[in-house]
Parts: C-alpha cells; sequence; structure tokens
C-alpha cells in the first residue's frame, strides 16, 4: 500500500523534503505545495535526490497554483508534473495514507 | 473498527505546543481501542531525553507525560535511527526501554502498513 507523501516548506529553509525523501518508498507518491513547490526547481538542495526518485518511477507533482504564484511554474525540474486541486483530491483518494511532512 | 494508527512526532518539545498536541491526540485516540503506534523522528527525538529538566521555562516536562503511554497501552514507540545518529544522541539517553529503533529502510515500511497517519 502506498503513502502520498506532501511537503509545504522550501527546502531552501527546512529538513522537511528531505525527511520525506529518505523514507520515500518507490510505490508512494509526492506532491509539493505551498513554499514546498520550491523544492521542484532544478537548483533546489534536495534536486539530485528528486531526480533518482523520478527516474524510478516515483510520481512527483507540484501544485499549480502554488507554483504560479512564486513565478516558478516555467523552472520545474524534469519530470516534475503540475497538478491542480481537483486532481490533489483525486491523489489523496488514490493512495492509501498521507502523510504531512511541515 | 480496529485501525492501524500510526503518530509521526518531528517537532522538539517546549518551543511550540506541537509535540504536547500529539500525545493529547494519541492519548484520546487509545481510548477507542484502536492499534496506536507512535514514531520520533527529526527533532522530534529530543522529547526523549532523560534529562530534560522544564521547571525553569515554566513548563510541564513532556517526558512525564509520555510516561502515561504504558498507562494507555501505546507500547508500539519507535525512533528513528539516523535522526538520532544527525543530532549525536544514543539510545541509552532516552526514556523508554521498549523503544524500537528504526533505519530509514524500516521507516518507510512502517509507514505503508499503517491505515491512518496522523503527522505532527
Amino acid at each position: 500500500m502506498s503513502t502520498l507523501h506532501t511537503v509545504n516548506k522550501s527546502p531552501f529553509t527546512h529538513n522537511s523534503l528531505r525527511s520525506c525523501l529518505n523514507v520515500c518508498s518507490d510505490s508512494d507518491g509526492i506532491l509539493l505545495l505551498e513554499d514546498g513547490v520550491f523544492g521542484a526547481i532544478p537548483s533546489s538542495p534536495c534536486a539530485a535526490e528528486l531526480q533518482t526518485l523520478i527516474g524510478r518511477g516515483v510520481p512527483v507533482f507540484a501544485l499549480e497554483q502554488d507554483a504560479k504564484a512564486r513565478g516558478i511554474e516555467g523552472k520545474l525540474a524534469e519530470g516534475v508534473q503540475l497538478t491542480d486541486y481537483d486532481k490533489f483530491i483525486q491523489l489523496t483518494i488514490d493512495h492509501r495514507c498521507v502523510q504531512s511532512w511541515y | 473498527m480496529r485501525k492501524k494508527i500510526l503518530f509521526v512526532s518531528r517537532r522538539a518539545p517546549y518551543g511550540s505546543s506541537t509535540a504536547r498536541d500529539a500525545i493529547d491526540v494519541a492519548l484520546a485516540a487509545s481510548v477507542y481501542d484502536q492499534d496506536i503506534g507512535y514514531l520520533f523522528m527529526d527533532d522530534g527525538i529530543f522529547q526523549l531525553l532523560k534529562s530534560q529538566q522544564s521547571q525553569g521555562i515554566d513548563q510541564k516536562n513532556i517526558s512525564a507525560t509520555l510516561g502515561a503511554f504504558a498507562l494507555y497501552d501505546i507500547e508500539n514507540i519507535y525512533v528513528h535511527e539516523e535522526s538520532l545518529k544527525e543530532r549525536g544522541i544514543s539510545i541509552d539517553e532516552l526514556i523508554f526501554d521498549n523503544l524500537q529503533v528504526l533505519n530509514n529502510k524500516s521507516v518507510t515500511m512502517l509507514l505503508n502498513e499503517q491505515d491512518q497517519l496522523m503527522s505532527f
């Protein structure tokens, strides 16, 4: 059974994303929202680890409204998928549990 | 229906009420005869230090509150190994003699065994 990990803090100021990546399994999913979307840019402190997970097939999403609001929609690393609120709800349904890293 | 519920506590005590809130919710949940686990990771492991003396900041010692877990039959208590190492804390500095030390991989498995995660 898989877990949806949500991260809402910037990896430039918090360890939330790193903590998440340390225990994320290959069958899990990651959703970046609020300031967490800064984790999706290629210069993020966890960018390499995030790319490794994407390469292993872990879906990584960034909430579109939050990325747009912060002006980084065009700066997202390869493989990061944009999602809206409806898709966010669907993701919480598709995964058995949600772990919120905040 | 009995559910597997894991509390994930990642905040240090005293600086905010988050650590104490998590304990309150866990104690309340235990009354409903659920299968409760409690995981300390990141700064959450600081809640477990035996050496806490909180009188000077007029707050109740959180390790004393954690002592209530046994009375409420919360016996599956986990601590994240990498969080301990990163902070230079050893297991013998911690309260509870039934702590289960889990590495990253074991935490991954633990998370995916649950019906419900409570993130604090």
